[in-house]
Order: C-alpha cells, then sequence, then structure tokens
C-alpha cells in the first residue's frame, strides 16, 4: 500500500514537473477550462435558456460534441486489435497512449451529457438501484451503462500495466488481457449504442437510417486515428517519446480506407433521400442546399465535406504526406471535417424541419461554445497530464525505488515494450 | 356534448382535501423543521419517484409544493392527486369541418395548466393547411389574421397520448409513463431534463423549461393537479395531460370548454355512447402519422 501511495505522489510530482513549453501549454489549457467553467455558471445559474437550444432543436452542440468524442474513444481498438490480436511490435509500445487517450475522451463524453442537462444534480436517477434506469427499454440507459463501463475499461488497462512497468515487475495477463478483447466488442458497441440513440426513432426520418451505426463507426475510423497522429507527432516533437514512422503510416493507411467508406456512406444516404424524393427529403435538402430560405448549415457542412476531401489529398499525395507536420495538418482536417459532418451536421438537421413542419435554426451560443471550448481544453489537459506520466514510466524516468530495473539505454529506448 | 363524463369512483368528493389535512397534521413536526429554503432543496434532492412514494412522503411532498406556491405567489393551492377512473380510456376527436382555426383551445389551455408567459409555452399548435393536403409537415402555425382563412383547413396538434408512446420508451428514467387511462405523464421532480423524450416525440408535443416558467400571482390557477397543471420548475419537460386534474374530476378539459365552434370532443373511448366512441365508429376518422404506429389518441375527421 505504501509502494502505491508513493507511486501516486511520484506521478502527482510527475505531472506538475516540465519544460517552459509544458507550463506555458498547461497554463493556456487551465485558462480555458476556468472560461468553460464561468460560462457554465452563468448556464446553471440562468438555466439552459442561455443556450441556443430551443423546443425545435432540443439538441446543440453538446450533444453533437458528445457524438463525436464517442467516435474518438471507440477509435482506440483500431489501435488495441494490431496490438493485442496481431501482437504488431511498434503499435504496442505506443498502445496505451491510445487507450489513455481514449479514456480523456470518454470523460469528455459525459461531461457533455451533464451539462445538457436541465437537472445535472439528479444524475442518480440513472444510477441502476438507486434511481429508475429505464433499462433496458431506453437507449440511453444504455449509452450510460456501455460508456461507464468503456471508461473503467480504458482506466483500467492502462493503469495496471503502467504500474506494474512502475513497479518494474511482468503483468498477469490474466488481469489485464480478458479486459482488453472486452474493450474491442466495448468499442464497437459505444458507438453503436450512440448511433441507435438517433436511428431508433420514425419520427426523426434524416436519422431513422439502418447505416447510421456503421457511418459512425467508419466516421470514427477517420477522424480517431487522424488524432492519433497528431498526438503521436507532438507526443514524438514534444514528449521526448518514440514513435516509429510505421506507427504513423499504418494509422494513414487506415484513414485513408475509412475518409473513402465514409464518402460512400453518406453518398448512400444522400442517394436515397434525393431520388426516392419523398417528404422525407427535407432535412438533406435543408443541410446541403437550404430549405424555405433557411441555409444557415449550408456552407458549414460544404467546408466540411471539403475539409474530407483535402485530408485524402493529402494522405493520399506521397509529396504531401511524407512529412510529419504536412501529415499533421491533414489529419486536423479530417478531425475537423468528421467534427463537423456528424457533429452538429447530423444532429441539427435531425430536428429539421421539425415533424410539425417547423424551421427554427440553430448556432451555438456564446455561453454554449465557451462551455465547449472548457469541456475540451479540460480533456485535452487530462490527456496531457496522463500521457506525460505514462510516458515517464514508459522510459523507465518513473520507477519504484525497489526496482531493480536499470534506466533504459537509448537504444532499449526504442524498443520500449510493455505487455 | 356535456354528457357522459366518466365517474371517479376513488375521488367522491374530487379533491381528497380532508386527507391532505389529516397528513398536513400528521407531519406537522416535520414541516417546522423543514421550513428552511434550504432542507427544501435536500428534500427535493432525495424526494423519490412518484410511485415510489409512500402516503407519508406524498403528504410531505404535496405540502412542500404548497408551500412553495404561498411564498412565490402569496395564494394557496388546491393541490390533488386524482387516480385514473379504472376501465376509462381518454381520446379526443377534432372536427376538421368545423374548427375554424380561432386558438381559442390554444389560450385556454395557457392560463388552466399554468404555462410559462414569458417565455411563452403553449401545448396546442393550430397547423393552417391548403385544401388537397393533410401533410402537416407542409403547413403553417404561425399563421396570423382573422380566420378562417378561404382555402384552408386548420389542425389542432397537441400530445396524442399515444398508446404506444416513443417518448415513454425513450425516457433513460421513467420520469415519464402511460397511466391506466390512456394519460402520458411527468413526474416533474424526478425528469433529469436530458430531453430524449423530445427527440422521440413525431408530434412534437413536448416542451421543455428553457428558463424558470414565468408566472403573475393573479395568472395562478391554483386547481392543480401533481402530475398535470401544478407550477413546474425550470429544466424539466412538460406537455399536454388531458387536464387530468378536471378530466378524472368529471370535468371537460379547459381546451374543449374554451373552443367556441364546438371540434373538440373528449371523452372514453371504452364507453360505447360517448361522442368520441361515436365519432370513431360512425365518421371516417384518421390520426396523425399513423405510419409510425405509435396508436394516438386524438382523431381527426370531417363532418
Amino acid at each position: 500500500m505504501g509502494t502505491y501511495l508513493r507511486y501516486w505522489v511520484q506521478m502527482i510530482r510527475c505531472a506538475f514537473s516540465g519544460t517552459g513549453l509544458y507550463y506555458a501549454w498547461m497554463a493556456a489549457l487551465t485558462l480555458v477550462v476556468i472560461a468553460g467553467g464561468y460560462a457554465l455558471s452563468l448556464q446553471l445559474d440562468e438555466g439552459l435558456v442561455v443556450t441556443n437550444m430551443s423546443d425545435q432543436v432540443s439538441w446543440g452542440a453538446y450533444i453533437a460534441n458528445f457524438t463525436y468524442l464517442v467516435g474518438i474513444a471507440a477509435a482506440a481498438v483500431i489501435l488495441v486489435v494490431p496490438t493485442y490480436v496481431f501482437h504488431h511490435k511498434d503499435l504496442k509500445e505506443v498502445v496505451l497512449i491510445a487507450e489513455l487517450m481514449a479514456a480523456s475522451a470518454m470523460i469528455m463524453c459525459l461531461l457533455f451529457v451533464t451539462v445538457d442537462l436541465g437537472h445535472p444534480e439528479r444524475f442518480l436517477h440513472l444510477a441502476p438501484g438507486i434511481g429508475r434506469l429505464n433499462f433496458p427499454r431506453s437507449i440511453l440507459a444504455w449509452d450510460v451503462i456501455v460508456l461507464q463501463i468503456y471508461l473503467l475499461i480504458n482506466l483500467h488497462v492502462p493503469g495496471y500495466l503502467l504500474y506494474k512497468k512502475y513497479l518494474g515487475s511482468e503483468p498477469t495477463r490474466t488481469y489485464y488481457l480478458p479486459l482488453v478483447f472486452l474493450s474491442i466488442l466495448w468499442a464497437v458497441s459505444i458507438h453503436t449504442v450512440t448511433a441507435f440513440l438517433y436511428s431508433g426513432f420514425g419520427g426523426r426520418p434524416f436519422w431513422n437510417s439502418a447505416i447510421l451505426a456503421p457511418r459512425f463507426l467508419v466516421s470514427a475510423f477517420a477522424s480517431g486515428p487522424s488524432l492519433l497522429i497528431i498526438v503521436f507527432a507532438a507526443v514524438k516533437r514534444f514528449g521526448g517519446f518514440p514513435v516509429k514512422d510505421s506507427v504513423f503510416e499504418y494509422l494513414r493507411k487506415v484513414v485513408m480506407v475509412a475518409i473513402p467508406a465514409n464518402f460512400f456512406l453518406l453518398g448512400c444516404e444522400v442517394f436515397k433521400d434525393f431520388y426516392t424524393d419523398s417528404t422525407h427529403v427535407a432535412s438533406m435538402e435543408y443541410l446541403f442546399f437550404g430549405l424555405y430560405g433557411h441555409a444557415r448549415l449550408v456552407p458549414y457542412i460544404w467546408t466540411g465535406l471539403a475539409l474530407n476531401l483535402t485530408a485524402l489529398i493529402v494522405f493520399a499525395t506521397p509529396r504531401l504526406r511524407q512529412r510529419r507536420l504536412r501529415l499533421a495538418i491533414g489529419a486536423f482536417l479530417c478531425v475537423v471535417g468528421v467534427w463537423v459532418e456528424k457533429g452538429m451536421g447530423l444532429i441539427v438537421p435531425g430536428f429539421l424541419p421539425t415533424p410539425m413542419g417547423d424551421l427554427v435554426e440553430y448556432t451555438p451560443s456564446a455561453i454554449e461554445i465557451g462551455v465547449c471550448m472548457g469541456i475540451w481544453a479540460l480533456g485535452a489537459a487530462l490527456f496531457t497530464v496522463m500521457a506525460k506520466v505514462a510516458i515517464a514510466i514508459m522510459r523507465g524516468d518513473l520507477r519504484a525505488a525497489s526496482s531493480a530495473a536499470p534506466r533504459l539505454s537509448a537504444a532499449e529506448e526504442a524498443d520500449v515494450s510493455l505487455a | 356534448m356535456a354528457d357522459r363524463i366518466p365517474h371517479n369512483p376513488e375521488h367522491p368528493d374530487g379533491l381528497g382535501r380532508r386527507d391532505f389535512l389529516k397528513g398536513l397534521l400528521a407531519t406537522a413536526a416535520t414541516a417546522t423543521v423543514t421550513a428552511s429554503g434550504c432542507s427544501t432543496d435536500w428534500d427535493r434532492f432525495f424526494q423519490k419517484h412518484y410511485k415510489e412514494l409512500t402516503a407519508e412522503d406524498k403528504q410531505r411532498v404535496f405540502d412542500r409544493v404548497k408551500r412553495e406556491a404561498r411564498e412565490r405567489f402569496n395564494r394557496e393551492l388546491n393541490l390533488q392527486d386524482p387516480k385514473p377512473i379504472p376501465g376509462v380510456a381518454f381520446a379526443f376527436a377534432i372536427s376538421l369541418s368545423v374548427c375554424n382555426g380561432n386558438r381559442a383551445c390554444v389560450h385556454a389551455c395557457v392560463q388552466e395548466n399554468n404555462q410559462s408567459r414569458e417565455p411563452a409555452i403553449q401545448y396546442i399548435k393550430v397547423i393552417e393547411l391548403d385544401h388537397g393536403t393533410l401533410n402537416v409537415e407542409k403547413g403553417d402555425m404561425y399563421y396570423e389574421g382573422e380566420v378562417p382563412r378561404p382555402g384552408k383547413v386548420y389542425l389542432p396538434v397537441q400530445c396524442n397520448q399515444c398508446d404506444n408512446p416513443p417518448c415513454v420508451k425513450a425516457c433513460p428514467v421513467e420520469a415519464t409513463w402511460k397511466e391506466k387511462d390512456g394519460i402520458v405523464v411527468i413526474d416533474y421532480d424526478w425528469c433529469i431534463g436530458c430531453r430524449y423524450c423530445m427527440a422521440a416525440c413525431p408530434y412534437e408535443a413536448r416542451r421543455f423549461n428553457f428558463a424558470t416558467p414565468s408566472l403573475q400571482a393573479h395568472e395562478l390557477n391554483t386547481n392543480v393537479g401533481y402530475l398535470s397543471n401544478r407550477p413546474r420548475p425550470r429544466g424539466v419537460v412538460e406537455k399536454c395531460h388531458f387536464c387530468l386534474h378536471r378530466t378524472r374530476n368529471e370535468t371537460y378539459p379547459a381546451c374543449v370548454e374554451a373552443c367556441p365552434t364546438g371540434a373538440r370532443k373528449f371523452g372514453d373511448l371504452n364507453d360505447p355512447d360517448s361522442d368520441v366512441s361515436r365519432i370513431v365508429k360512425d365518421k371516417r376518422v384518421f390520426v396523425l402519422k399513423e405510419e409510425l404506429q405509435t396508436l394516438p389518441r386524438l382523431f381527426y375527421y370531417f363532418d
């Protein structure tokens, strides 16, 4: 127990020490979190009336970000499968970073759902046993359960492996491998359940599509690995952690497949609605071309699609993708492009026009934007701290005093392996 | 049309005020302790789901609701909790030949049900449709000026009290459910305000209190039901409840009483002689979005 406490003390000390750049980055994030906290305090004070949501568009930026981040969390599976199933050596070195990113994304998801509630203090009503969780009938009840279990899995696996590494002892496979395999299934399930949240309603034809879950997964496999490319590039550049070129190459190939597949699935939806040309085409029309003079989402969605297309071109062009910075920029375009398309580009037109033919446009208010940025900054700060500590442990900088393991040489460092 | 409003044997005097007084005495000690605002918040925090409240819990809760109304409006609520009448299935039948779009129902509903005036919350929407279509998605709910306008049909929409309600299925905490008489109700003290039910509803029937509902003391209707028109808190969903505090006490809904045209008929579908039963049997009725299988209790017809 003493060792475990010391482990935590050392980790916290590690989180608070770093280069000037690290301090600047964390200070900037903290400032944004504080600004977001202030925006949230205004919302808690006045109610959700400070948002631009309405009875017509009853979900907005919060739920859009939530949906997107479930995908980011699920995309960890892209590294988990080759690592633990196919024993890909280079990926094994970085998989913990991906799992910690999934955990951070999951925490952000839970925060985004919480700030969207009219009565966040009633969260215990969702607790099985204490409240009255409407399980298995409500898909939202399913989502609450699967998201929290996914968070626990993604905290346990890296947490356990890092502690073992800290102690300098071999991890016991039965303590984490079954959970790793469960997490593969679970990653698919969280995004499927999140898609079912929308696709289960006959009254919202724009969402009421069987390919929504596959679309969610495919777009997650574009945006998730793209974000990982950015994160790994940053970790390599600023964190002093070796990430092999093969890792970037693998992620690039995944995105190269996922972006066209995502376009294909979107195209299937577009064809179905426009060729059928029933009243159900109205939401698509509103999104892509505007309806009855309401066209606020039109430039938004076309920009999103253009970003995805540009990302694909960057990823496919040897001259562009070979420079890591250019690849990271391409990845950033994809991260934003998918965020546009499956965030507000999916949530808002689901509500418009309304089932009774009303059309009230929505753009987030300054307070909503503030809260969103606060949660993103908090997620980024959490991830930075967790990744920094994890890297320190993996490099052997942070280890138990009793641990006999010598500090890794530069050659060994490049071969850090955990499991 | 004032015939056949079903009789409620469970509430012979309709009010149960005497029970309240008894309970009030029984919980007098607790009431004194919880008189401060702070403990009221804790009371509400630990308040159980409506279906799990014991008789004593209910007394405490009702007492709190009344005290809050006294503090806020300086008026005494006649708070009731009428139960569904056994064997009754309430329904509406609305004649589109007769409705002329005057929206008297909308205003009566707002007054009866203590809806927020600013921001304005209304349970009923009247949709103006061109002759030749019954597609509500092509209608106009913001029409103004003198009605009826030539070539138009007026179609009032409110909660359909579906027999297969998507909203009840959606709610993650069972804060909304279908009662035995078919009315879908909401426990305002249990709703977490996630608005998933609003996404689920194909009739746009649910409203959310984005702001604290504003209501002047003189606007308050003091005859309130716990699951219907009592003053609502901020951050919860509300909707039409077929005026259950009236209809379970042998009175017509406010919109029916207010309608100057007689377009609205309300009654018990299980009573073969009620207006609605006869209309459903004899007229050519239709429901909105029938293909969704929500089985609405709001029927429309042309005479």
